[in-house]
């Protein structure tokens, strides 16, 4: 088995045990990070595969999240499993619309006008009654996970929603590696390379782009689900610029467009949120310092600089292998 | 002969006052290399996005197999079977050569729908790849990455990305451009094959090169046809001569005649 | 509506357009000539509100207030671009968009810091706190008179020293060619620094003329830069009179949307850039290609 399929299983394993010894509050944090992971492997894929950046990634986010909250019937409670489709296909729908409309903008329009159509999101969650305005809406009861007689798993019990978020985060992962090898996922990484030529060759690229960002529309509902699905509340603040610039911090912190930068961007952003929360209540700006620094020193972000590190490490190994070879006759490895 | 595959009918494209390309008609028939030449400036290279649809047309026609392609992007003329190549390399740098050539052949199956099946499993475009990557000569280099191959050869994999679409026109803008002498003769000679079964533009700088393949040559200057036949006639003609040979004939140098 | 009332929104909306005029113009200024995204943009407008503030309340006098506020906002402007932006010229749209959105988050802070979170009043300076009579009962307040006109003559100077002058023209020049320019013995270093400067100075003036009118409260900054995104949005790219037409659109639509739905007060302009985008994709005045 290869070294990175062996680093997966062992993430995966460790993941999984975390509950049985974490206490309540870290399963829960860790299971918002394991959430923002499925949010920022979403924007990744139209960041870093189709060099679509958008700033307005927080709408499908918040979307699919309201879509529970507002499928929810006030005194029973919803069933997940009729209820998660459903609140995906929200999030795509309003990504479809949107990417219709944007998808022929060009350059930096595009980051300006994803911004605008969240804030309009925004501003229709937060200033009209549809979701409970300003304060958002909370669910009188979570969703249940029946399946015709069984109850798959206790969504009351932190424990099994925590799994349920990290077979989530894995099944979205395993996805998008899926998804990258298929023709459609090609073409986008086409797109990035060299949009120009891609047309030149015959390939419809506005249909391209809102397919991907279609589809990251709704892995970022599924996001949003879950995490309505742990908290029980909702509340326009999802849709905020600020959920959208986070994402993209994610998304740059991790290593853009490379394997699991979403979910590596995830970890260490929160981890960052948490330190600089513990200093002190101006967080944002030590935090704000550490965003312009990280563009300006590592803008290949963690797995980027890890990769980095390899080659020169491998640079200087095999120099010494050939100073050693120059110096002992036949030696060998 | 048989009708034109390409044609344009008084193609036009004026950029404010300047007239890039004036009042442009010439007809492109399969089996046969047609040769734009000109001085810079001439409105070549304009001519060919015009033709390609990498560039609106101001006015006039451009037909496709007689059917008015004048108003349709460079994606919908890609697909109908018109290639064009690029004079500044305009490969996909990261991926392999054999990716490059592989997903320029999958614009002709395209499934956006599939995402689930792994695209360089695709016969169809693998087999397509390959047989592009043997025209123009890079057979042994498809597993290296497009950016670490050397000049000419990233020339070649120009032409083969397009090869690898199955164009019935091939428009080339400059494919000799920065080669040196052996992958120049190289490239020549698959030019020539390429006229069999295809319509070729070319719109070249290289005078020997364009002698010996082409079979009709279109001289420009100013953005207007200033003369247009076989390469025996252009080379005999003073309004040629003057306009743009004139240097070479002066030095008793006589363009082209033989590889 | 009556006709008096009518006309007060028309005004209003005027005046709102043409302040996004000049906040968009500072915005695409720095976009065309140096090709950076700057998303702090809305930050310097915030920026030049709270000085205005500060040092009308130090000094007693708007005027000197904001004369001030310029001199310190061309200087900040100055040493953000040796600081940050000057790295940004090669980098892409992501690095540009995140870095300014640091930069952000840290103005926001330290606003909060300096200034606290509160929202604060600023007032109108005596000479201009009067009203011009429309009707025998409405009457127009001729600050806003005078914010309409200011900005539309800084604007329309904008414009003349872009495309009139001899600067301008080493700007233009700097801004299609940057090697060429540098190789022509003029300092492009410089002359971007000097622009970037000037885009600040442009959002602070904004603000701080705004400041009496619209007051200073935390998210200033981050509402009107949105909104000027909305605006370059729609009037399209590269033109001074589409920057224009598109910030008077915004404003009256903003204004008369408040008046007449104001349930959704802050839709309304999406709505319009939403049908401008089906219409035309690039923008109500493109430049033909």
């Amino acid at each position: 088995m290869s070294r990175g399929r062996l680093l997966h299983l062992f993430a995966i394993a460790a993941l999984a045990a975390f509950p049985l010894a974490g206490g309540p509050f870290y399963v829960e944090l860790v299971g918002k990070v394991m959430i923002l992971a499925i949010f920022a492997m979403s924007l990744d894929l139209l960041v870093g595969t189709t060099g679509l950046v958008s700033f307005g990634h927080a709408a499908y986010y918040g979307i699919g999240a309201y879509a529970l909250a507002l499928l929810a019937p006030r005194y029973d409670a919803a069933n997940l499993w009729a209820t998660l489709p459903r609140s995906i296909l929200a999030a795509a729908l309003a990504a479809l619309v949107v990417g219709a409309l944007v998808v022929r903008v060009k350059g930096v329009y595009f980051i300006m006008v994803t911004l605008a159509f969240a804030q309009m999101a925004y501003f229709v969650f937060h200033d009209t009654d549809l979701g409970g305005g300003s304060d958002g809406l909370s669910m009188s009861f979570r969703p249940v996970a029946q399946l015709g007689p069984f109850a798959v798993f206790d969504v009351s019990n932190p424990r099994h929603v925590y799994w349920f978020i990290l077979a989530a985060m894995v099944a979205v992962a395993a996805f998008i590696r899926i998804m990258l090898r298929s023709p459609l996922g090609r073409a986008l990484e086409g797109i990035r390379s060299n949009e120009h030529r891609m047309r030149s060759l015959g390939f419809s690229v506005p249909r391209y782009k809102l397919a991907s960002f279609t589809i990251a529309g709704g892995l970022a509902g599924l996001a949003g689900y879950l995490l309505a699905m742990q908290g029980g509340f909702v509340n326009p603040e999802l849709i905020s610029w600020h959920q959208s610039g986070n994402a993209l911090v994610m998304v740059i912190l991790g290593g853009r467009g490379r394997a699991h930068a979403g979910i590596v961007g995830a970890f260490v952003f929160v981890a960052l949120q948490e330190l600089f929360q513990s200093l002190t209540t101006h967080w944002q700006l030590p935090f704000g310092a550490a965003i312009i620094l990280l563009v300006m020193l590592l803008p290949g972000g963690v797995l980027g600089g890890v990769a980095r590190l390899e080659a020169a490490l491998a640079a200087r190994a095999a120099r010494r292998r050939g100073a050693a070879g120059l110096v002992e006759e036949g030696g060998h490895e | 002969m048989s009708e034109p595959l390409l044609s344009t009918d008084r193609l036009s494209r004026w950029f404010g006052g300047l007239k890039a390309v004036h009042e442009v008609s010439l007809a492109l028939h399969r089996g046969s290399l047609h040769a734009v030449l000109g001085p810079n400036g001439a409105g070549k290279s304009t001519l060919l996005n015009l033709l390609s649809g990498d560039l609106a047309a101001t006015a006039g026609t451009v037909r496709f197999r007689g059917k008015d392609v004048t108003y349709l992007g460079a994606d919908r003329r890609s697909r109908m079977g018109i290639g064009r190549s690029y004079q500044k390399t305009n490969v996909f740098g990261e991926f392999t050569a054999f990716e490059n050539c592989r997903l320029a052949a999958q614009s002709r199956r395209q499934r956006p729908v599939h995402v689930l099946s792994d695209a360089g499993r695709c016969k169809a475009s693998c087999e397509a790849a390959e047989r592009a990557l043997e025209a123009a000569g890079l057979a042994s280099r498809g597993t290296l990455v497009a950016s670490a191959l050397s000049h000419g050869e990233q020339r070649q994999l120009e032409i083969a990305m397009v090869l690898a679409t199955g164009p019935e026109v091939l428009l080339l803008d400059e494919p000799l451009a920065g080669m040196g002498v052996e992958e120049a003769r190289r490239m020549v000679g698959l030019l020539g094959a390429l006229a069999h079964q295809h319509a070729v533009l070319l719109v070249e700088h290289d005078m020997d090169a364009v002698f010996a393949v082409a079979g009709v040559i279109t001289v420009m200057v100013n953005g207007e046809v200033l003369e247009s036949g076989t390469p025996e006639r252009i080379r005999a003609s003073p309004a040629v001569r003057e306009a743009y040979l004139g240097e070479h004939a002066a030095a008793g140098r006589a363009p082209g005649g033989g590889a | 509506m009556d006709i008096a009332s009518l006309l007060i929104q028309v005004l209003n909306g005027v005046q709102y357009g043409l302040l996004l005029f000049l906040v968009a113009s500072g915005l695409t200024l720095v976009f065309g000539v140096m090709g950076i995204i700057n998303l702090a943009h809305g930050s310097f407008y915030m920026i030049g509100a709270y000085m205005a503030f500060t040092l009308s309340s130090l000094t007693g006098n708007l005027f000197l207030a904001i004369a001030l506020g310029i001199v310190l906002s061309i200087v900040l402007g100055i040493a953000l671009e040796w600081a940050f932006f000057a790295r940004l010229y090669r980098r892409d749209h992501l690095e540009q968009v995140l870095l300014t959105y640091g930069l952000i988050l840290v103005f926001e802070e330290l606003r909060s810091l300096v200034a606290g979170n509160d929202v604060h009043g600023v007032a109108m300076p005596q000479a201009l706190s009067g009203s011009i009579s429309l009707t025998s009962v409405l009457s127009y307040p001729v600050y806003r008179l005078f914010m309409s006109g200011v900005c539309l003559a800084l604007a329309g100077g904008l414009y003349l020293l872009i495309h009139r002058s001899r600067i301008g023209m080493m700007i233009r020049a700097g801004a299609s060619n940057r090697e060429m320019v540098q190789s022509l013995g003029i300092d492009i270093q410089l002359v971007y620094r000097v622009v970037f400067g000037v885009g600040v100075a442009l959002a602070a003036f904004a603000g701080m003329i705004a400041a009496p009118v619209s007051s200073v409260y935390p998210g200033m900054g981050t509402q009107v830069l949105i909104i000027c995104f909305v605006v370059v949005v729609i009037g399209g790219i590269g033109s001074v009179w589409g920057a224009l037409a598109a910030s008077l659109l915004v404003g009256l639509v903003d204004t008369f949307g408040r008046v007449l739905l104001p349930n959704a007060a802050g839709l309304s302009v999406y709505v319009v850039m939403a049908v401008v985008l089906l219409w035309r994709p690039e923008g109500l005045f493109r430049r033909a290609a």
